[in-house]
């Protein structure tokens, strides 16, 4: 009962924000349009590398666009869906954030139903051309199993990056600079999850594995959809389990924020 | 004529300097960038054995150079410019005695230069005692190097001025920032050096104006273009800032002329 009521006033807020953005409508398609393309130029900088090289240990164009489809639209997701968090530095600077301190909602539902930002189907678009145009020209056969695993993957990055803009909002708590360092995660791990991660150093490998397990919702879960072994030999039940860590990681970074919010003391202004 | 320009010009670089904490955080970020693109390109020439068109080496040394120049790319307007024309405020640029093209591209030529004073020297140091960036082979290299980086400032300026132009009717002008930006990135060499590129595209992208603002210096830099070429390259970069700038008046002037003061 609770968490219809919850569900029913995040669709309120989420609509709200949609009908606004909606009234701008020239302004809208420009962006959702712009989004697209900044964020496929991306591909197209793989498509001319791969072009150049042949292959990246032992990756095809196909293959790569594959672990790159599966993170963009896991991005765009959160990016859509979180922005609330990503705005949370300006709330608290402000103040604004006591005004829903005072309200008898949950803090995170409120702060989540700030903003959700439509144009971010730019990317989301791009991405899933790209994704399933890599699996249809590799043959992917779709089974059952396959399709859920792709979508848990999808979801669990989008949960695991929603976690990090949860982290970036929590930290706002205590500092109001150094939050930059969080976009190293956020986009630097779209940057790096496009790539096959047995490209990258062991220290860096481990860091995005054990520390933010970006592995876990793209590189693991890939070789069990391409039916391929991991030269750092993973164990195929871990490909299928590993996306669980993505929505583990938002329910850790939730506690995280709670902590944050008993702690809060305002501005004051 | 050119006195209040050099006076906004050096006014608004004493106001920007001021952001030191913000270049620090910056730093680190780029950083990690290229440690991010360093790797990946690693692995790129470890997958192959052909010759290419650019060595390693000089892959690496352009990828710093590239993070240690990212902030003079015209990916932005500033923050004051926009809220002057979303406030209507604009309209008291009109006031002033100074021709007001001239005004907004001085403010567009301090904001892409004073930001890469504060980032580029530490990665410069950092980048070249510890990640593998080289010097420029010799002097007369460095020279073209230097001198091809003010025809990128000019470009990036004026390209700048043109997006901030471009606000008079977009508002909050995020779309077009976002295009612009999108070619600056494929088109200038920063996302994949020029050379590495398939022959046709290489063609197209070396007559626009981005490639000026990546692709020529660097290459010079390393000596992958001749010093001897630099009078050809800054030929090129000045017709394009002659053309951008004469878009950017035009624009401004059309701009003005519909703008409607409602008062208040």
């Amino acid at each position: 009962m609770k968490f219809l009521n919850a569900l029913s006033l995040y669709l309120r807020y989420a609509g709200v924000s949609v009908r606004g953005q909606m009234q701008y409508r020239a302004s809208f398609f420009m962006m959702a349009f712009g989004n697209l393309l900044l964020t496929g130029i991306d591909f197209l900088a793989i498509w001319a590398l791969i072009d150049r090289f042949g292959s990246i240990r032992g990756w095809r164009l196909q293959e790569v666009a594959l672990l790159y489809g599966m993170v963009n639209v896991a991005f765009a997701l959160s990016e859509a869906f979180a922005r609330g968090f990503d705005v949370f530095p300006n709330m608290v600077r402000s103040g604004d954030f006591d005004r829903i301190l005072l309200r008898p909602r949950s803090a995170a539902l409120q702060v989540v139903g700030q903003e959700l930002q439509v144009f971010r189907i730019g990317r989301f678009s791009q991405g899933l051309a790209v994704l399933l145009w890599g699996a249809w020209s590799l043959h992917v056969v779709w089974t059952v199993p396959k399709v859920l695993l792709c979508t848990a993957s999808i979801l669990g990055g989008a949960c695991l990056f929603s976690g990090l803009f949860v982290l970036q909002a929590t930290l706002a708590f205590w500092t109001t600079s150094t939050l930059e360092i969080i976009n190293t995660v956020t986009y630097g791990g779209v940057e790096t999850a496009q790539y096959p991660l047995s490209v990258y150093r062991p220290w860096f490998r481990q860091f995005f594995t054990y520390v933010v397990p970006l592995a876990c919702i793209n590189y693991l879960p890939a070789h069990a959809i391409l039916e391929r072994p991991d030269p750092l030999g993973s164990p195929v039940w871990l490909h299928y389990g590993a996306p669980a860590f993505g929505f583990l990681f938002l329910l850790v970074t939730l506690q995280i924020w709670e902590f944050g919010v008993r702690h809060y003391r305002s501005t004051g202004s | 004529m050119m006195r209040p320009h050099l006076a906004i010009l050096q006014a608004r670089i004493r106001v920007l300097l001021q952001y030191r904490a913000a270049a620090a955080a910056g730093f680190g970020t780029q950083l990690f960038w290229g440690f991010i693109r360093m790797m990946i390109f690693g692995a790129f020439y470890q997958s192959t054995s052909d010759p290419q068109p650019m060595t390693y080496e000089e892959v690496v040394t352009y990828i710093w150079l590239s993070q240690a120049m990212l902030v003079m790319m015209p990916w932005n307007v500033e923050e004051d410019v926009r809220e002057l024309i979303r406030s209507g405020n604009v309209v008291y640029e009109m006031l002033r005695p100074v021709e007001l093209y001239g005004l907004w591209f001085s403010r567009s030529l301090a904001f892409r230069f004073a930001p890469p004073l504060l980032r580029a020297l530490p990665m410069f140091v950092i980048a070249g005692m510890f990640l593998g960036m080289s010097a420029p082979p010799s002097g007369a290299s460095a020279a073209a190097w230097a001198a091809a980086t003010l025809g990128a400032l000019l470009v990036s300026a004026s390209l700048t001025t043109l997006l901030s132009v471009s606000l008079l009717w977009t508002v909050t002008g995020e779309g077009v920032s976002r295009l612009v930006f999108s070619a600056v990135v494929f088109g200038s060499g920063l996302a994949v050096p020029i050379p590495l590129f398939p022959e046709w595209l290489q063609q197209i992208l070396y007559f626009l104006p981005f490639r000026n603002l990546v692709d020529v210096p660097f290459r010079l830099y390393l000596g992958h273009i001749p010093p001897s070429q630099v009078w050809a390259c800054l030929l090129h970069s000045a017709i394009w800032v002659a053309m951008l700038i004469l878009a950017g008046k035009l624009l401004l002037n059309r701009g003005l002329r519909r703008m409607v003061i409602q008062g208040g």
